[in-house]
């Protein structure tokens, strides 16, 4: 009963922020509520029992989206006021299309039908880790989790043809400070969490997301200068997950017999291989991130 | 055993009422430099007590961690307020200015 | 199974939601925020869908957790992306 007394708060609290932040009049109000939202998010998720998601959501939602979002704020500043469109005609529209899906719900069965999980559970000594989402992104779904450093690098050469100059903050002593003790505390918080995966809650894509919310809190701070797209040893770090996972995939493709499937690594050192492409993928989540993030600092100009 | 308890719930009960004044001044406050007043003094305080509440019920373990995530918060809530004020190029109202003479 | 039910409304109406703030605007932000609405949205769908074996005492469905999370990060890299285009863009309106 206290539960759901729980949920239903939770999901009226979700709701509301989300329309508010649609519909509110000023589009800084909307920003904030967004990132309250993603906040609730990352609390609905740990309800759903998905521990892994909420402390990805905790890093990305609440940290690197609200970075992101107030950056482009700073852009519509000098923009006039837009008027505000007429809401009838998309609300019948939307009410209309969000009734029948409503509706269908009711379609849904109670059991879950696939047998995909009993096959996890099945499979999971054999993969080298004892986590299931870990040993299902690292070795059961490997692709995935390949192709999707390769869609983050994409976005991060995306974003880097379109330079946008903002006007840069000058830091200050107190946050600079901060800064400086709190990087640390992330830094091995991040670590704990790589660790940690392979038989927890926790992984690659956590630990990254939270090492990019250190290294953009850094940026912010005016320090980390080399951490930009024109150092070698950075770009490397950017690409270094995709070729970690490539030769690793290589390497176990010429251990293994003829007839074995690219990216499945042999059962002896399979927790090795995924620790090794994990840490990699990590450091590249994390540096692609916050490259994506705080973007380059120009090269000429100088703060006099 | 009780005892302990009922303090733990009347401590969690007071933390509640903290974070309502907190909320409630963020709302009904004139200027940012008030509203961030409100908000961040009345939950660092409001945190500080459910956790002392919570820790009453759980193990020595938790009650430690817990009162680490309150310290980073109380530092980082501390230092983004300052941020906040330093930033926001608003002057404090009339009224506000009058209650510091 | 009552709260199976109103995580799975509340999916379906952020996306509703998600796609009223995309057809209205005004703003490009809010558009991109709407895209991120809808696709807080969908990720809830799915984590509900993976909720089902929890209610008959099973661990929660893994491989649902793991496309959502690789979701969670390709959805802020795209985010990150679009507003790129959109800094590009006002830059260039000035």
């Amino acid at each position: 009963m206290a539960l759901l007394l729980f949920d239903l708060v939770l999901c009226a609290l979700l709701l509301l922020l989300a329309g508010a932040a649609m519909l509110s009049r000023s589009l800084t109000q909307a920003v904030t509520l967004f990132i309250a939202f993603g906040v609730m998010m990352a609390l609905a998720w740990a309800r759903l029992k998905a521990p892994d998601l909420a402390l990805a959501e905790a890093a990305i939602g609440a940290g690197l989206t609200g970075a992101l979002c107030f950056t482009a704020l700073v852009r519509y500043a000098k923009q006039p006021a837009y008027p505000q469109p007429a809401l009838w005609r998309p609300l019948t529209f939307i009410g209309l299309v969000t009734a029948l899906l409503l509706a269908s719900l009711s379609q849904i069965p109670l059991q879950p039908s696939s047998a995909i999980p009993a096959l996890v559970q099945q499979h999971l000594p054999q993969s080298g880790v004892s986590h299931p989402v870990t040993a299902v992104l690292l070795n059961f779904r490997a692709w995935d989790t390949l192709l999707e450093l390769l869609v983050l690098l994409l976005a991060l050469l995306g974003a880097r043809q379109a330079p946008g100059d903002l006007p840069r903050y000058r830091g200050w002593s107190l946050s600079i400070s901060w800064s400086r003790l709190l990087s640390p505390l992330l830094l091995l918080v991040s670590g704990y969490l790589l660790w940690r995966g392979a038989a927890a809650p926790g992984g690659a894509f956590q630990a990254g997301a939270l090492l990019a919310s250190g290294l953009v809190i850094l940026r912010l701070n005016q320090q980390l200068s080399w951490l930009s797209w024109r150092h070698f040893w950075v770009r490397m770090l950017v690409l270094g997950g995709l070729l970690a996972f490539v030769l690793a995939g290589a390497v176990s493709l010429l251990l293994q017999d003829l007839g074995a499937v690219w990216l499945s690594w042999p059962q002896s050192i399979a927790g090795a291989v995924i620790l090794i492409v994990e840490s990699f993928a990590t450091l590249a989540i994390a540096v692609t991130l916050t490259l994506l993030v705080v973007g380059e600092p120009k090269p000429e100009v100088a703060d006099a | 055993m009780t005892i302990m308890l009922m303090i733990s719930w009347l401590l969690l009960a007071l933390g509640l009422m903290f974070f309502l004044a907190g909320s409630i001044g963020l709302l009904r406050f004139p200027d940012s430099f008030s509203r961030l007043h409100a908000v961040t003094k009345a939950d660092t305080l409001g945190l500080g007590l459910l956790v002392l509440g919570l820790s009453l019920q759980s193990s020595w373990r938790e009650g430690l961690l817990m009162a680490l995530i309150w310290l980073i918060v109380m530092a980082s809530g501390a230092v983004s307020c300052q941020l906040l004020a330093r930033f926001s190029d608003e002057q404090p109202s009339e009224s506000a200015t009058q209650q510091e003479d | 199974m009552l709260s199976f039910y109103l995580y799975l409304g509340t999916a379906v109406l952020l996306v509703g939601i998600g796609g009223l703030g995309l057809w209205r605007g005004p703003e490009l932000l809010r558009r991109i925020l709407a895209l991120n609405v809808i696709g807080a949205g969908i990720f809830m769908l799915m984590v509900t869908l993976a909720y089902r074996p929890v209610m008959q005492g099973e661990p929660a469905d893994s491989v649902l957790h793991a496309l959502v999370l690789t979701g969670l990060v390709v959805a802020v890299s795209a985010t990150a992306f679009a507003l790129a285009l959109l800094g590009r863009l006002l830059t260039r309106a000035d």
